[in-house]
C-alpha cells in the first residue's frame, strides 16, 4: 500500500500548495453524499489538518432522483492553518448528477475543479435538473471539469462479484472519494478500515467498496487530465488529543460528563425531531454507561418524563427543536414553577412551524426567553462550534443543578450537523458541581427555604425518609411551599423567582472582548454564528483595519459587564440568522443601547464574504 | 441490622393540609381507601410518591403526608412514568380524572399502559368537569346535558375500561366510592400487581353531576345492579344471590338462578389472570341495565414492566461495555494526538 501510495505520488506533476481547501460533495439524497464527506473530513482530521464540516441536505430522506430539491450535500474545510468555518466558496465540487451541479454552482469558486459523474449527464437528468443543454458545455468556460464515467466504471469494477445492480451503484460514491483521495494525497486506509470495521458481517460489501474507491483512486491517476493537485499540509495546532466531534454528540457527551461529574443518573426523556434527534441516539447508544433514554409518544411527554426524572432526583434533560420547544412550553413553566433542574436542548432549525426542518436559524432565540406563560425567567445559554456543545451542555447541567431552575441550551442545525477536530478534555479539568441537596437529617425541612446568597431552594429526592413534601404547579407560600393564593405572596414568589435567575449572573464568566478596544465597529453576535464572524473580523483586522467582536454564549442572564462593555462602543452591528432578535433583547436590557442588524433567513450560515462586505461598508459609512 | 416494621395507620399519610373538597364529595371517600390502603401494604411513606394532573382529584397529593406532585394538565402519566423510571424503587401513584385522563392526557393514558410501567393510576370517573364548573367530559353519556352542551351532547363516551384493554392494559378495576372497603380491597390489589394498574373510580361530583351513579349506590337495589368479580369464583350477584352470568354465544346474557333450570354450575368463572382479554371486555363493558356493572378487579395479568425492563438492559449492556467512565468514552475510537 505505502508503495504504491509512494508511486502514485512521484508521478504527480505541479503540485499546488494551498493553506485551506474546500470541498463540497453532492448527490441524490441516497448517493451517500454524506457518508462521503465524513469519511473524506476524518482522513483529513487524522492526516493533522484542522478541518470544518456543513451537511446541507433536504428534509425528505429520497426526494424525487435527479431533481434540484433532492439533492443533498457535504461542505468540508480543511487547511493547514485555523479553520473557523466550513468556508464560503468551494475549490472542489463533486457532483454526482446535473441537479447536483445546478444546486451548488453558485457555491464554486471560479476556476475551481468540478468532478462530474459524466455517466448522470443525459438528455433526460439534464431536463430534470431543468437545464435545456448539456450545462458542462456553458460552464467550462469558468471552471476546470473532470468528466469521469463514474457509474460504468463502477459497474465494470465490480462485474465478477455476483452483486444485484442497486447495491453495485451503492458504491459508486466511493469511486468519487476515490478521486478525491488522490487530487489531495489522502490514504485510503481509513475508509477502508471503516468498511472493514462497519460491514464485517456482509465481506462483500466490504471487498465492493473497498473495490471501487481504490478504482476511483487509479482512475485519478492514470487520466492525465486531471488539471491540479492540491497539497494541503497538516495545520499547526494546539497540541493534545484530538478527534473530528459533530455538535449533537458533543451535546450528548457534555450531558454525560455533567452527570458524571455531579454523580447523579443522566435521564433524557425526549421525541424524535430533526436536526435535534441524533442528542437521543447517543444518548440511548449510551445506556452502556448507564444513561436512562425514554423516547416519549410525543414532545410533552418527553419533557414531563423529564421533570418527572428531576423530581426524583435526576440530571433531567430534553432534546427538541423549535416546533417541539413550543409544545413543551407548559411543563417547562412548570420546572420554573417548581424550581426543579432540568436542561432543554434547543436545536434550531428554519421556522416557523415545520419550516426548514434541515435547515439552520436562529429564530427560536424569543421564543426561549420569553415563550412560557406568567412571569417565567429561566436562563437561557447558547454553543458556538460544534465541539463547544459539549462545554455548554455540561455547564447547562451544572447551572440548572446548582441553581435549582430550567436551563434552555440553544444549539442550531449547522452546529449540530457541523463537525470539528475537538481538542479533548479530560474529566479532571472540567469544573465541579455543587448540587444543593436538602439535608437527610433535616427534621423541619422547608421546601421554599431558599439561601440567603443565590436564592437556591434545596432539592429533596423521594425516598428520603423525613423529607416527604408536596411540589406543584399551584401558587407556593413563601418559605413552606403550600399552595397559597395570598396575593402579597404571589407578588414575593414572582420576584424570587425573578431574582434566583438574576443571581445566575454571579457565577457567569463575564464578556470578553476580540479585536480593538478603540475599534470603528464593534460586531456583536451569539451562538452558531461564531465561526464564520470570527473568520471575517480576523480577515478584516489582517487588513490593518480596527474592528471588535463580542460573541454572546450567555443569553440570560446577561454577563455582567454587558452594560460597560457595549456602552464603550458608538458603532455596533449585531448579526443573527433571524430578524434582529437579539438586538431587540438587548435594546431591551441595556440602557442607550442602539445598533444596525445584518440579518439572514436563508436556512444557510452566513458567508465570510458577506459578512466582510458589511461590516466594511458599516466602518466606511 | 435487623429493620424494625413500623406499623403504619391511616392517619399517618394524612398531611396538615385543609382538605378543599366539596362537603358530600366522592373524593373524600377515595382518599380514605386509599390512606387505609397505604397503611395495609406496609410501605414505608419515603418510598411513596403520588403524582396528579389537573382536576378536582389532582389536590389529591396535597392531602398526603408522602412525597407528592401536583402537575399539569393531562400530564400526570407521563410525569409519573418518568418518576418511575428514574427510580424503579419508588411506589409511584397516579391520581387523575376523566378528562385529565381521558380528554387531554389521552395520548399518555394509552402510552403508559402500552408501556405496561409499575404505576398505580386511580381514575376518579364522575362524567363531568367539576373544577371548571361543569361541562361535559369524554366519559359524559350521549345526550348529557352540561354547560357547555345545554342540548345534550353529540358525542359518545369512552369506557374507560375498553381504552385499557385496547391500549393492552394488564391490570384493570372497577369501584365506587362509597365502598370503602371495596375499594381498599382493589387499591390493595393494584398495588401489588406490577406494570399499570387502572382503577376506575365511580365517583359522585355533588355539585356538577349529582346522583350520576345513583342508581349503583341505591341501598336497595345496588346488589342486583352491580356485580362484584372475584377471580376463581362463579359471577353470581343479586340481594339474594339469585342471578348470574353465563356466556351464551358470543355474548354476555344475565340469567336467573330461581327460573329458567340455571344453577351455579352454568355460570361463568371469572379468570381475572388469563391473558385474552375477550371476556374482561365484554365484563367491563355491561352498563346497567341490561347487566349489572361489574366491579372488583376485572383483568390482572402478569406482564414484564417498562421500568424492569429498563433497568434490566442497562445492566446487560454495562457488563459488556466498552467504556464505563466519560474519559473512557472521550478517548475511544478514532482520536489522535498532536
Amino acid at each position: 500500500m505505502l508503495n504504491q501510495l509512494l508511486h502514485t505520488m512521484s508521478k504527480k506533476v505541479n503540485i499546488e500548495e494551498k493553506d485551506q481547501v474546500v470541498i463540497r460533495f453532492s448527490g441524490d439524497s441516497g448517493d451517500g453524499m454524506q457518508l462521503t464527506g465524513m469519511q473524506f473530513s476524518n482522513t483529513s482530521a487524522l492526516f493533522g489538518n484542522d478541518v470544518s464540516t456543513f451537511p446541507d441536505y433536504p428534509a425528505e430522506i429520497r426526494a424525487p432522483q435527479g431533481t434540484v430539491g433532492g439533492v443533498s450535500g457535504f461542505q468540508l474545510h480543511f487547511g493547514s492553518s485555523e479553520v473557523n468555518t466550513p468556508g464560503d466558496y468551494a475549490d472542489v465540487l463533486v457532483a454526482m448528477n446535473p441537479a447536483a451541479l445546478k444546486a451548488n454552482i453558485e457555491w464554486v469558486k471560479k476556476d475551481g475543479t468540478i468532478i462530474v459523474n459524466i455517466d448522470a449527464f443525459n438528455e433526460k437528468n439534464i431536463a430534470r435538473a431543468g437545464y435545456d443543454s448539456d450545462p458542462i458545455l456553458e460552464y467550462r468556460r469558468d471552471y476546470n471539469f473532470i468528466e469521469a464515467p463514474i457509474t460504468t466504471l463502477t459497474q465494470e469494477c465490480l462485474n465478477d462479484l455476483g452483486m444485484d445492480q442497486k447495491s453495485v451503484l451503492r458504491t459508486k460514491n466511493m469511486f468519487a472519494l476515490g478521486m478525491v483521495y488522490w487530487l489531495f494525497d489522502r490514504p485510503l486506509t481509513y475508509t477502508e478500515k471503516f468498511f472493514e470495521e462497519k460491514f464485517y458481517k456482509v465481506p462483500m460489501v466490504v471487498e465492493a467498496n473497498k473495490r471501487v474507491l481504490q478504482a476511483g483512486f487509479n482512475f485519478a491517476e492514470t487520466i492525465e487530465a486531471l488539471p491540479r493537485n492540491y497539497k494541503v499540509a497538516p495545520a499547526k495546532i494546539q497540541s493534545g488529543t484530538y478527534r473530528n466531534i459533530s455538535g449533537n454528540t458533543a451535546t450528548a457527551w457534555g450531558l454525560i460528563a455533567a452527570s458524571e461529574k455531579a454523580g447523579l443518573q443522566l435521564f433524557c426523556g425526549s421525541y424524535p425531531i430533526t436536526p435535534a434527534t441524533e442528542i437521543l441516539q447517543e444518548l440511548s447508544a449510551r445506556k452502556d454507561m448507564g444513561v436512562k433514554t425514554f423516547q416519549a409518544e410525543d414532545e410533552i411527554a418527553g419533557i414531563c418524563t423529564a421533570i418527572g426524572a428531576a423530581f426524583a432526583g435526576c440530571l433531567a434533560c430534553t432534546t427538541t427543536s423549535g416546533p417541539g420547544l413550543a409544545l413543551k412550553t407548559e411543563a417547562s413553566g412548570l420546572a420554573v414553577m417548581t424550581e426543579l433542574p432540568l436542561v432543554i436542548v434547543n436545536v434550531q432549525r428554519g421556522g416557523p412551524s415545520t419550516g426548514l426542518p434541515t435547515k439552520t436559524e436562529q429564530s427560536d432565540l424569543l421564543q426561549a426567553l420569553h415563550g412560557r406563560s406568567g412571569e417565567a425567567p429561566l436562563v437561557v445559554i447558547a454553543a458556538s462550534t460544534p465541539s463547544n456543545c459539549f462545554d455548554y451542555a455540561f455547564q447547562a447541567a451544572k447551572i440548572a443543578l446548582e441553581h435549582m431552575t430550567p436551563v434552555i441550551l440553544l444549539t442550531d442545525g449547522f452546529l449540530a450537523n457541523g463537525s470539528e477536530p475537538w481538542r479533548l478534555p479530560r474529566m479532571e479539568e472540567l469544573p465541579k458541581i455543587t448540587v444543593p441537596f436538602a439535608n437527610p437529617n433535616d427534621t423541619n425541612y422547608l421546601p421554599y427555604l431558599r439561601d440567603k446568597e443565590t436564592h437556591v431552594r434545596k432539592w429533596a429526592i423521594p425516598g428520603t425518609p423525613g423529607l416527604e413534601h408536596r411540589i406543584g404547579g399551584l401558587e407556593k407560600m413563601d418559605v413552606t411551599g403550600a399552595v397559597s393564593y395570598v396575593p402579597k405572596n404571589h407578588e414575593v414568589m414572582t420576584r424570587h423567582r425573578e431574582n434566583k435567575i438574576n443571581k445566575v449572573a454571579d457565577f457567569l464568566p463575564e464578556l470578553e472582548i476580540v479585536g480593538d478596544a478603540d475599534a470603528e465597529l464593534l460586531v456583536i453576535g451569539w451562538g452558531g454564528t461564531y465561526g464564520h464572524i470570527y473568520s471575517a473580523v480576523k480577515e478584516i483586522r489582517k487588513e490593518g483595519k480596527k474592528i471588535a467582536f463580542i460573541h454572546f454564549h450567555y443569553l440570560w442572564p446577561l454577563p455582567k459587564n454587558t452594560n460597560e462593555l457595549l456602552s464603550k462602543f458608538k458603532n455596533i452591528v449585531v448579526c443573527e440568522l433571524n430578524l434582529g432578535q437579539l438586538a431587540d433583547h438587548l435594546k431591551v436590557n441595556v440602557p442607550g443601547f442602539s445598533c444596525h442588524k445584518y440579518n439572514k433567513m436563508q436556512g444557510q450560515p452566513f458567508t465570510v464574504v458577506e459578512l466582510k462586505d458589511k461590516f466594511i461598508q458599516l466602518m466606511e459609512e | 441490622m435487623s429493620q424494625e416494621i413500623i406499623k403504619l395507620t391511616p392517619k399517618d399519610f394524612k398531611s396538615d393540609q385543609e382538605i378543599r373538597w366539596c362537603p358530600g364529595c366522592g373524593d373524600h371517600a377515595i382518599l380514605n381507601s386509599i390512606q387505609k390502603a397505604m397503611a395495609d401494604l406496609e410501605v414505608p411513606k419515603e418510598k411513596i410518591a403520588v403524582i396528579s394532573g389537573i382536576g378536582c382529584s389532582s389536590r389529591f397529593p396535597y392531602y398526603m403526608s408522602t412525597y407528592g406532585f401536583h402537575t399539569i394538565h393531562g400530564r400526570a402519566a407521563a410525569i409519573a412514568s418518568g418518576v418511575k423510571v428514574a427510580n424503579p424503587e419508588l411506589h409511584v401513584w397516579q391520581i387523575t380524572g376523566d378528562g385529565d385522563a381521558l380528554a387531554i392526557g389521552g395520548n399518555h393514558f394509552i402510552h403508559v399502559i402500552r408501556r405496561n410501567v409499575d404505576l398505580n393510576l386511580i381514575l376518579f370517573n364522575n362524567e363531568i368537569y367539576g373544577l371548571t364548573k361543569g361541562q361535559y367530559s369524554p366519559t359524559s353519556q350521549f345526550g348529557a346535558v352540561t354547560k357547555t352542551s345545554p342540548y345534550g351532547t353529540v358525542e359518545y363516551p369512552f369506557q374507560p375500561g375498553e381504552l385499557v384493554i385496547g391500549a393492552q392494559g394488564k391490570f384493570f378495576a372497577r369501584t365506587i366510592d362509597v365502598n370503602i372497603k371495596l375499594s381498599t380491597d382493589i387499591f390493595i390489589e393494584a398495588a401489588r400487581h406490577k406494570g399499570t394498574s387502572v382503577v376506575e373510580v365511580l365517583q359522585n361530583c355533588v355539585i356538577y353531576n349529582d346522583g350520576v351513579h345513583a342508581a349503583l349506590v341505591d341501598k336497595e337495589e345496588r346488589e342486583n345492579r352491580t356485580i362484584i368479580l372475584k377471580h376463581g369464583e362463579p359471577m353470581v350477584f343479586g340481594k339474594n344471590q339469585d342471578k348470574g352470568i353465563i356466556l351464551e354465544g358470543l355474548k354476555l346474557k344475565v340469567v336467573s338462578l330461581t327460573s329458567g333450570g340455571y344453577t351455579i354450575k352454568d355460570l361463568l368463572v371469572h379468570d381475572a389472570y388469563e391473558p385474552n382479554p375477550g371476556i374482561h371486555l365484554m365484563l367491563a363493558n355491561m352498563k346497567y341495565p341490561e347487566y349489572p356493572v361489574a366491579l372488583g378487579v376485572i383483568r390482572e395479568v402478569k406482564s414484564v414492566t417498562y421500568d424492569e425492563s429498563v433497568e434490566n438492559q442497562i445492566k446487560k449492556v454495562k457488563q459488556s461495555a466498552k467504556h464505563k467512565k466519560m474519559n473512557d468514552l472521550l478517548y475511544s475510537g478514532n482520536i489522535w494526538k498532536v
